[in-house]
């Protein structure tokens, strides 16, 4: 699996990068960055484009096993190459659940054989995701998995987080955090505010997010694991994880395009596409978030990617399921916030390469030499029109339904070997 | 002038002018209302289905009524909005009916925006007969018909709604329609009961009820309901009569002349003491009565009905 891709801009945040180079790949693993390379096997002329090392998204759904209905790996992990992502990290709460070796080595096996892109399975924290007990925590790590996570539902009892946090500690897995307060959301089905009043619908105030980072950084400071908090919609929740690592907490956080893009006004007209968990915010958590990608307090984009059948979408607001596709869409929103003067596009491309990598433990996200050959090309020109039918994924829930897009993935290579051309 | 609604959603979506027409449309069918034969032919050969995923007395009769009376060929689906759960999703009840070919659909849901699904995916006019906490227009079109029937006039009246602000379609639609009436609004409830951003809606909140009923020539009582809120919402029912029940003593705050309304049903003893309720001030059952004739108005204005009697 030898290549070159020559002269396009190559952006490397994790060693400070921006320039035009080469880029070498020998064996699957990148070889040299550099000027004027030569080299045997495949040249890709990237001229005017963008190099990067490849994308990734630590918070996927991949629906296998159990609701290949929405999504499975192989569904999954081509839309991730066509969204330029070449590592996913996939949740747990899957049927069975990610609770044992079993079902981790069914996903890493399935990923290898019939994948497109790396996928790195989360397990659960809790076995079945019933927050009663801990999951075998040791041989979910053994079979491969890096974190754990209750995603979905948040470790309800602050006794069983804290003991989890003890236990995967010694063995160095992640501990990742859906934090919500339940007794706070109560019946809410979208943010709490002057929408959810006009629209009579029950609202999930921000208190029911901070209130749980609050704890969850907390018990992490208490106990020195490492704690990745997904998915912060709130300025609140921003400011707490900005302020825990000042304080030396092993604490990163992610947050979607979605959360950075839309507020809840998108609920109006009752569109079930704009129902997610934690739900679309107002325009202050909108720009808190904003500030929390360009600061830094922000270690990732993640699009917490969440296929849902039409079924499940066409019904009542209050009781469809929450959440979208968001692997096909998260790269030009991304790019739209360079546009916006929001991020440098340096900045943008860490959030998408070397923050999820660090925040994951894993030696990709870089193009150093050594490292996988992981690459996204990224055409930043390109305009596009979102199509759900033409989306990779199985499902079809997008808010972005008919936005003009700029920007997309024209070669993402995994290991060496191109696996989406556009 | 012309109705250009096909489907009646909400107040939020008419216009002063449409309300002016819905009411004066009203008032001329209230004439039927008292003759011995109380049925005319205007909708005769139309098909009304009563879709009622809640239960409803008061509003399902006043609905039916209103379509017998003009003529219409009426029927009632009564259905238990947890039954999706194991049955039929609303999108195929929605096909089912449009295959029957009904005129109009009157509905009523607990989830709010449940009416708008419907009109979405049929093509036959929706009268939304009450969503979840969001609108009941037909509700606050005869509240308005009964206050101008006793003021003559809705501009520059004074209206206080007290009660549960965050669960009521009542109040909503009443506020959107009030101020198009060029009236005003005030808002009281215990704190729970205030939805955040109500304010900025145009309504004027207050903490304390009789701040909101003093010099008010308007007093709408919310029902509480019990069913719906659980534990956690107030402490006990004898609380709330105190502080937020409508009583002969701070109803003497509102104007002399000031009306009592209440959608209904009544608890009587906490949001409203049945001295007020059947005192000279209230106006409730003339609301029921307004009810079939603000109906009749809806179902023949959307049924593009021409030339009235």
């Amino acid at each position: 699996m030898n290549m070159l891709i020559k002269g396009g801009r190559v952006i490397d945040p994790a060693q400070g990068i921006d320039e035009i180079l080469d880029v070498l790949i020998v064996d699957g693993k990148i070889a040299k960055v550099g000027k004027n390379l030569k080299g045997e096997g495949e040249t890709i002329d990237a001229a005017g484009k963008l190099v990067t090392p490849g994308l990734i998204d630590l918070h996927v759904h991949l629906r296998d096993p159990g609701q290949e209905y929405k999504e499975d790996i192989v569904s999954g992990t081509r839309a991730a190459a066509a969204g330029g992502f070449t590592s996913v990290a996939c949740m747990p709460n899957t049927s069975p659940v990610n609770d044992n070796k079993a079902v981790t080595l069914y996903i890493r096996n399935k990923a290898k054989e019939e994948g497109l892109v790396n996928v790195f399975p989360v397990g659960s924290i809790t076995k079945g995701l019933k927050g009663e007990s801990l999951a075998e925590m040791g041989d979910l790590k053994e079979a491969g998995c890096l974190a754990v996570s209750d995603d979905g539902r948040p470790v309800a009892s602050g006794e069983l987080m804290r003991r989890a946090m003890e236990y995967a500690r010694p063995f160095g897995l992640v501990v990742i955090a859906h934090s919500e307060e339940l007794s706070i959301v109560g019946e809410g089905v979208m943010n709490d505010g002057f929408v959810a009043t006009e629209l009579g619908l029950k609202g999930i105030p921000w208190v029911a997010e901070d209130a749980a980072i609050a704890r969850d950084v907390m018990l992490a400071e208490f106990t020195g694991a490492r704690l990745h908090v997904a998915h912060v919609s709130t300025k609140g929740a921003v400011e707490i994880v900005r302020q825990a690592k000042k304080r030396g907490v092993k604490v990163t956080c992610e947050a979607t395009p979605h959360h950075f893009t839309l507020t809840d006004e998108a609920v109006r007209g009752y569109d079930t596409n704009a129902k997610m968990n934690p739900p679309l915010r107002g325009a202050d958590d909108v720009a808190a978030i904003r500030a929390g990608l360009a600061d830094g307090a922000i270690d990732a984009i993640a699009t917490d990617h969440a296929p849902h059948h039409i079924d499940e979408k066409n019904v009542e607001f209050n009781i469809a399921m929450n959440g979208i596709v968001g692997l096909e869409t998260a790269l030009p929103l991304a790019l739209k916030l360079v546009e916006e003067k929001v991020l440098s596009l340096a900045d943008v491309i860490a959030r998408l390469t070397a923050g999820p990598a660090r925040a994951l433990g894993i030696p990709r996200g870089t193009l150093k030499d050594g490292a996988p050959a992981d690459v996204t090309i990224i055409d930043t020109e390109l305009a596009w029109t979102v199509e759900p039918s033409k989306l990779l994924s199985k499902s079809k829930n997008t808010p972005f339904a008919g936005w003009r897009m700029t920007g997309a993935a024209i070669y993402t290579i995994v290991n060496g070997k191109v696996v989406w051309q556009r | 002038m012309a109705f250009r609604h096909k489907h009646i959603l909400g107040t939020e979506f008419l216009s002063r002018e449409d309300i002016e027409l819905i009411l004066d449309t009203a008032e001329s069918f209230k004439e039927i209302n008292s003759r011995e034969i109380k049925k005319v032919p205007i909708l005769r050969g139309k098909t009304i289905i009563n879709l009622f995923f809640e239960a409803s007395t008061r509003t399902r009769t006043s609905f039916e009524i209103a379509g017998k009376r003009l003529s219409a060929d009426t029927v009632n689906i009564s259905a238990s909005s947890s039954s999706v759960v194991k049955g039929e999703t609303l999108e195929d009840t929605a096909k089912n009916l449009e295959a029957m070919k009904p005129d109009i659909v009157v509905m009523r849901h607990s989830a709010s925006g449940a009416p708008h699904y419907l009109a979405e995916r049929i093509q036959s006019s929706v009268i939304n007969a009450g969503d979840g906490a969001h609108e009941h227009p037909s509700q606050a079109l005869l509240d308005l018909l009964t206050i101008r029937e006793h003021k003559g006039t809705l501009e520059g009246l004074t209206v206080a709604i007290i009660g549960d602000i965050t669960h009521s379609r009542v109040a909503r639609s009443n506020l959107y329609a009030m101020q198009k009436m060029g009236m005003k609004v005030r808002l009281a409830g215990p704190g729970t009961m205030v939805p955040p951003g109500i304010e900025k809606l145009g309504a004027e909140v207050h903490t304390d009820m009789r701040e909101a009923i003093r010099g008010a020539d308007v007093v709408m009582m919310l029902r509480i309901q019990l069913e719906r809120q659980g534990k956690t919402m107030l402490p006990t029912l004898r609380e709330y009569a105190q502080f937020f029940g409508l009583n002969t003593e701070n109803l003497k705050l509102a104007k002399e002349d000031a009306i009592v309304l209440h959608p209904g049903p009544m608890n009587r003893g906490v949001e409203i003491s049945s001295y007020v309720a059947d005192g000279p001030q209230n106006v409730i059952l003339e609301q029921v009565e307004n009810g079939v004739a603000v109906r009749m108005a809806l179902l023949y204005l959307v049924a593009g009905g021409e030339a009235k009697e």
